[in-house]
């Protein structure tokens, strides 16, 4: 590749050094300075519209829009100076003359940039006397819900289905100061990727139904994760509101998802929130299975298993960690699992982004760990041996098939209902309650965090296998999910060198990988 | 002539020296008058000649920004491999002029004649004639001699025998002032939304559908004509002042004046004697106030900066205005200015394509305030917060619409501050309308 | 009585003549009309710069430009509906509801406003029993509107009738000018 010239330039007296072609405001950027803006979006085309981020640059007449104007050799810009403060103050008032302030009851308070950026360099009053623009607010089908009151035309809407949906279903109706986002009567925002307009949007215009009037911006925990609802794996936040899971949203990754996840994933986290939980661990009594000490379980468990031949139906839902530790369980045997599949459906403005087919975040994991996909999931099982039900809640599996095993051990946080013949339970976190990796189909292997408070005396799912290899008499140590991933990697080939700390949280490829391109921030010239 | 009244002595009818007649719409009165002679002899010519004649002749675009035209057209690299197009801006819509109108309505043929001089000088193919939706008898005539030209073979696949392609199609618009401007014009040529862009780039290197455009303003191609037959040197003479300013201007005239109508002078002609002589002076009884110059978003002139000012590019900038579209809007002493100003600003706010926030928020609030003051509810505050979101109207958008309806708010204020204050102090009682922000 | 164009005031009530709305709709691009789009592609590189023209044709045939023909003109330049309407919408010329069979539109821009296109507007109104700008008159035959600079400011007070341009009407010329059109 040829070598990208540098261009040296100076943003409010600190020296910024960028590639040719780079604008002024992500030039900021990596000065640690961020220009005020709403139409400028990273993963959009530029509008140049909103003239928020207008910034001074000596020797030029006009306030430049920083989002518009890319750098220059030598240029010296002024983000606050007392023109720009003053032009960004006048963009303020003019926004605001037709806004209601209703942040009382807007679900966009406290992650407003309206209200955010008022607060930095607004005006305390407002000069307005007249009436305020009004027009109802109106159902845009899908998960999405229009208050025009409240928008500042910033379109940032209409650009991403135009131009990284390639669905115009959106558009911009009227003008002047009539205008607001209009869509065609009888054609609503059914693309499956549309709900990211509501987290493009800068102000509380587009809602998300689903979350509406749940929570308060600041009563929200969040939660660096990765989405399990397919292989793609795109990078999200999971926020929670006293330990239950109510918002998932993208996560900007450039290798990934860009800045965008599609509806399906994002709406399907109610059964991470699931109540019907096994919250004690169980073993075998003479009436059934009985609650009992997690040393008494796992030793149970270490017992059955202890030489005998083992299956493992194992979940995709599991990390590598989790994975891991179960083929260590194996003793010469052998695992399977199933996925869900649907229908894919790709976002056609980034590159290999999509709701992939298979629904699950590790299926590529787990096949890498050595487990095999089937679709009979029960099929390897033979005469005797010893299954091990890991996540799995063998939903439509045959019970003649499961009468071959000489043993039951489920490990999971939902009880299975063919489970009566378990010998022992152990009662795991699910997906995000615990800490882990997993690998998407692309090879990448990214971490997912802890998001809420497993129930009862639930237990992540490495740790009560690792208890358990080491009932078993193995040499196992883990206090911490890193120590399981860094024994995954001294030991499989395909994650040798990676570590949690340089997976961060963006992520690696595993080494045997294809090779991928970045795809963001997409360099979507305006048109 | 200033149609539609007689010719006047001191006009210099170079373009509208056959407004009236019939017959000259036609393609064979056109060719008894001399049409098509300057095509033929461009279609003879090196393109890079052209531009140089042009720009020899000092001939500045007409439509309002004063652009040098040759230079305009030397921007278009010929042999880019690219298709080059030629937009002709016939959506005059900015209040008080209305010299194009005239012109596509009386000769037409001379600007089928200007766009194939145009397009063949830039190495366009295509130029399109772009006529505002409500022009519908100009939209005819120029259809009529667009047909008339094809069927003779003077614009087509070989244009009078040249070996050359010139199509000229006619584009009818749909109702937006903003169309007018460059950018918005090719959008609104693509079948989008008639927003401005932003530029860079430039037209002449990413235009209509995404290709090295040129767009110039119908008196501008319709000038080349006569440039090109005459000479350059008989162009630059027609001027009495500045070299910058050079030939003939058309002038639309009107508001309250004896003999409004489309006027033709040489640059640099006194204005006093234009609005008193040629236009005939105010209506019995009254007396001049002010002038708006060059179109509504200009600045406003009291009688003694217009009197003082000298008709040309220069002159109109020393005068405390600018020349603009040539279109003189006078206003006499019945007119109350602040009725007149506010309503500019409504229809600045009715025109504004809603894009940059200034813009799309000012305009409509500036017309509020004033339409409050001219209803006699202004309040003291009213005139800063107009000069100050007049200010944040200026040089802050993507087009200069914002800046074209501050404009006329502030100098109107500037020079005519006590009307305003007349209106606002005769109020009876100041309700105290609650901010409802 | 002159309504508020600007902040938000919603735009003219044309309900109130809504007959043609509720017909069921007839493709209007076929046969000689299929034909006319067919020749007015050929002048432009894209599709999507047709829309303009097609628009005109739609609200030629029909007077108006309803959904459905936004939907019709959509599909054949391969546009979605949401954005012609995105389109349509930005112009003033094209009628997203029914008008009257005349459709009379005054210039009161500042130029013709102090030459008193005020009092053509009254005397339009008056004489055309609409009552209030941008209704229909019961028996459906007009339609008055303000409208901004039509360009003939030099012959104020310049008024359209559907595609007639009329220089230079004053009140007393009005009833004569309507009494043309019966």
């Amino acid at each position: 590749m040829a070598e990208k010239k540098m261009v040296n330039l100076t943003i409010e007296g600190r020296p910024v050094s960028v590639v040719e072609g780079t604008t002024i405001l992500e030039a900021a950027k990596t000065a640690g300075i961020l220009i005020p803006h709403y139409c400028y979006h990273p993963g959009l085309p530029i509008a140049g519209v909103c003239r928020m981020c207008l910034v001074e640059v000596e020797k030029a007449p006009k306030l430049a829009p920083s989002c518009a104007t890319t750098v220059a050799e030598g240029q010296v810009v002024r983000v606050y100076s007392e023109k720009s403060l003053d032009a960004r103050k006048g963009v303020l008032e003019m926004l605001l003359i037709n806004h209601p302030l209703d942040c009382p009851i807007c679900d966009q308070s406290g992650e407003c940039e309206l209200q955010d950026y008022t607060y930095q360099e607004g005006r305390e009053d407002s000069r307005y006397r007249e009436p305020k623009r009004f027009n109802p607010a109106e159902d845009f089908g899908g998960d999405v819900i229009y208050v025009p009151n409240r928008c500042i035309l910033c379109t940032r809407c209409v650009r991403f289905m135009d131009d990284v949906a390639h669905d115009p279903t959106l558009n911009v109706s009227e003008r002047g100061d009539r205008a607001l986002i209009g869509k065609f009567e009888g054609k609503d925002l059914t693309h499956p990727w549309a709900a990211n307009v509501v987290d493009l949007c800068p102000v509380g215009a587009l809602l998300s139904k689903d979350f509406l009037n749940k929570a308060r911006a600041w009563e929200l925990d969040r939660t660096a994760s990765i989405c399990p609802n397919c292989t793609q794996g795109c990078n999200v936040t999971m926020e929670t509101r006293e330990n239950q899971l109510v918002r998932m949203r993208p996560r900007p990754n450039e290798n990934v998802n860009a800045f965008f996840m599609c509806d399906w994933g994002r709406l399907n986290y109610r059964w991470m929130n699931e109540k019907n939980r096994v919250e004690k661990p169980m073993v075998r009594a003479k009436n059934g299975l009985a609650a009992s000490s997690w040393e008494a379980a796992i030793s149970a468990a270490a017992r059955a298993l202890n030489g005998k031949k083992v299956f493992v139906a194992a979940s995709p839902m599991l990390s590598n960690e989790s994975l891991f530790l179960l083929t260590e369980l194996m003793q010469g045997g052998s695992g399977a699992f199933r996925v869900t599949e649907g229908e894919e459906a790709p976002l056609p403005g980034v590159e290999d982004l999509a709701l992939r087919r298979e629904r699950a975040a590790n299926v590529y994991g787990a096949e890498k760990l050595g487990f095999n996909k089937t679709k009979d999931l029960l099929g390897g099982l033979g005469q005797g041996d010893v299954l091990v039900i890991a996540g799995e809640d063998l939903a439509g599996i045959d019970a003649s098939a499961l009468a071959r095993a000489g043993d039951v051990i489920v490990i999971s946080s939902v009880l299975p209902e063919a489970a009566g013949k378990a010998s022992v339970v152990l009662p795991i976190a699910n997906y995000s309650e615990e800490e882990g990796t997993v690998t998407n189909l692309r090879g990448r292997v990214q971490r997912f965090t802890q998001a809420k408070q497993a129930p009862g005396e639930t237990r992540p799912s490495w740790l009560v296998l690792g208890d358990l290899l080491g009932a078993m008499g193995k040499q196992t140590n883990f206090f911490l999910p890193s120590e399981v991933f860094a024994k995954l990697a001294s030991s499989n080939t395909s994650f040798a060198g990676l570590s949690y700390d340089s997976l961060g949280f963006k992520g690696l490829p595993l080494v045997d990988a294809p090779p991928t391109h970045p795809k963001a921030p997409i360099a979507v010239a305006a048109r | 002539m200033g149609f539609p009244h007689h010719p006047h002595p001191r006009e210099t009818t170079v373009l509208t020296k056959h407004f009236g007649e019939a017959d000259a719409r036609t393609l064979a009165g056109w060719k008894k008058r001399g049409g098509y002679k300057a095509l033929e002899k461009a279609l003879g010519m090196q393109p890079t000649d052209i531009v140089n004649v042009v720009k020899e002749s000092g001939l500045r675009g007409r439509g309002g920004a004063g652009f040098p035209t040759g230079l305009k057209w030397s921007f278009m690299k010929p042999g880019d491999g690219k298709p080059h197009y030629l937009c002709c801006n016939a959506d005059e819509s900015e209040p008080g002029t209305f010299k194009d109108r005239e012109l596509m309505r009386w000769t037409p043929h001379a600007l089928v004649e200007g766009c194939a001089i145009g397009a063949y000088a830039i190495g366009a193919e295509t130029a399109y004639v772009y006529i505002r939706g409500e022009f519908t008898e100009p939209l005819y005539w120029m259809e009529q001699a667009v047909k008339e030209a094809y069927a003779a073979g003077i614009i087509g696949k070989n244009a009078m025998g040249s070996g050359k392609r010139i199509d000229v199609h006619v584009h009818k618009g749909a109702g937006a002032y903003i169309c007018g401007e460059e950018t918005a014009l090719m959008e609104s040529l693509e079948g989008r939304r008639g927003n401005p862009r932003i530029k860079p780039p430039f037209p002449a290197v990413s235009g209509v559908f995404g290709m090295p455009t040129t767009i110039n303003n119908v008196e501008t191609l319709i000038a080349a004509a006569p440039i090109l037959l005459n000479g350059a040197d008989w162009y630059k003479k027609m001027s009495l002042s500045s070299p910058k300013s050079t030939g003939t201007k058309l002038y639309s005239v009107c508001g309250n004046v004896q003999r409004p109508g489309t006027y033709e002078v040489v640059m640099g002609f006194p204005f006093k004697e234009f609005l008193y002589d040629l236009c005939g002076g105010p209506l019995h009884g009254r007396k001049f106030k002010a002038v708006i110059p060059g179109g509504a978003s200009v600045p406003i002139q009291n009688m003694e900066e217009a009197e003082a000012t000298l008709m040309d590019y220069e002159g109109f900038v020393a005068g405390g205005s600018m020349l603009g579209s040539g279109g003189v809007i006078v206003i006499d002493d019945a007119q109350p200015m602040v009725t007149v100003i506010a309503r500019l600003a409504r229809f600045f706010a009715h025109e504004s394509c809603g894009q940059c926030t200034q813009c799309r928020e000012g305009t409509a609030w500036t017309t509020k305030i004033l339409e409050r003051i001219r209803d006699g509810e202004g309040t003291v505050e009213d005139l800063d917060t107009l000069l100050d979101i007049g200010e944040q109207m200026t040089g802050k958008t993507i087009c200069v619409l914002s800046d074209s309806c501050a404009v006329p708010v502030i100098s109107g204020i500037k020079k005519f501050r006590g009307e305003f204050e007349a209106l606002i102090q005769g109020r009876r009682f100041h309700p105290v309308t609650a901010a409802v922000a | 009585m002159t309504p508020d164009l600007v902040g938000g005031v919603e735009s003219p009530d044309y309900a109130s003549h809504d007959r043609a709305a509720h017909e069921p709709y007839v493709a209007v691009f076929t046969g000689d009309v299929k034909r006319e789009l067919d020749e007015l592609l050929t002048r432009y590189p894209t599709k999507m710069a047709a829309l303009l023209p097609a628009l005109w044709i739609v609200q030629r045939e029909r007077g108006w430009v309803s959904d459905e023909g936004m939907a019709e003109v959509a599909g054949f330049l391969d546009l979605t509906p949401a954005y012609v309407k995105g389109v349509v919408t930005f112009y003033t010329m094209y009628h997203q509801h029914p008008v009257g069979k005349y459709f009379i539109q005054v210039c009161t821009t500042s130029p013709c406003g102090i030459c008193g296109a005020e009092d053509v507007v009254k005397a339009f109104l008056r004489h055309t029993n609409t009552g209030e700008l941008g209704l229909t008159s019961p028996d459906g035959r007009y339609t008055v509107i303000e409208v901004e600079c039509l360009g003939a400011c030099g012959f104020a007070t310049p008024v359209m009738i559907n595609e007639e341009f009329i220089e230079s009407v004053t009140p007393d010329r009005v009833p004569e000018l309507l009494a043309r059109l019966a």
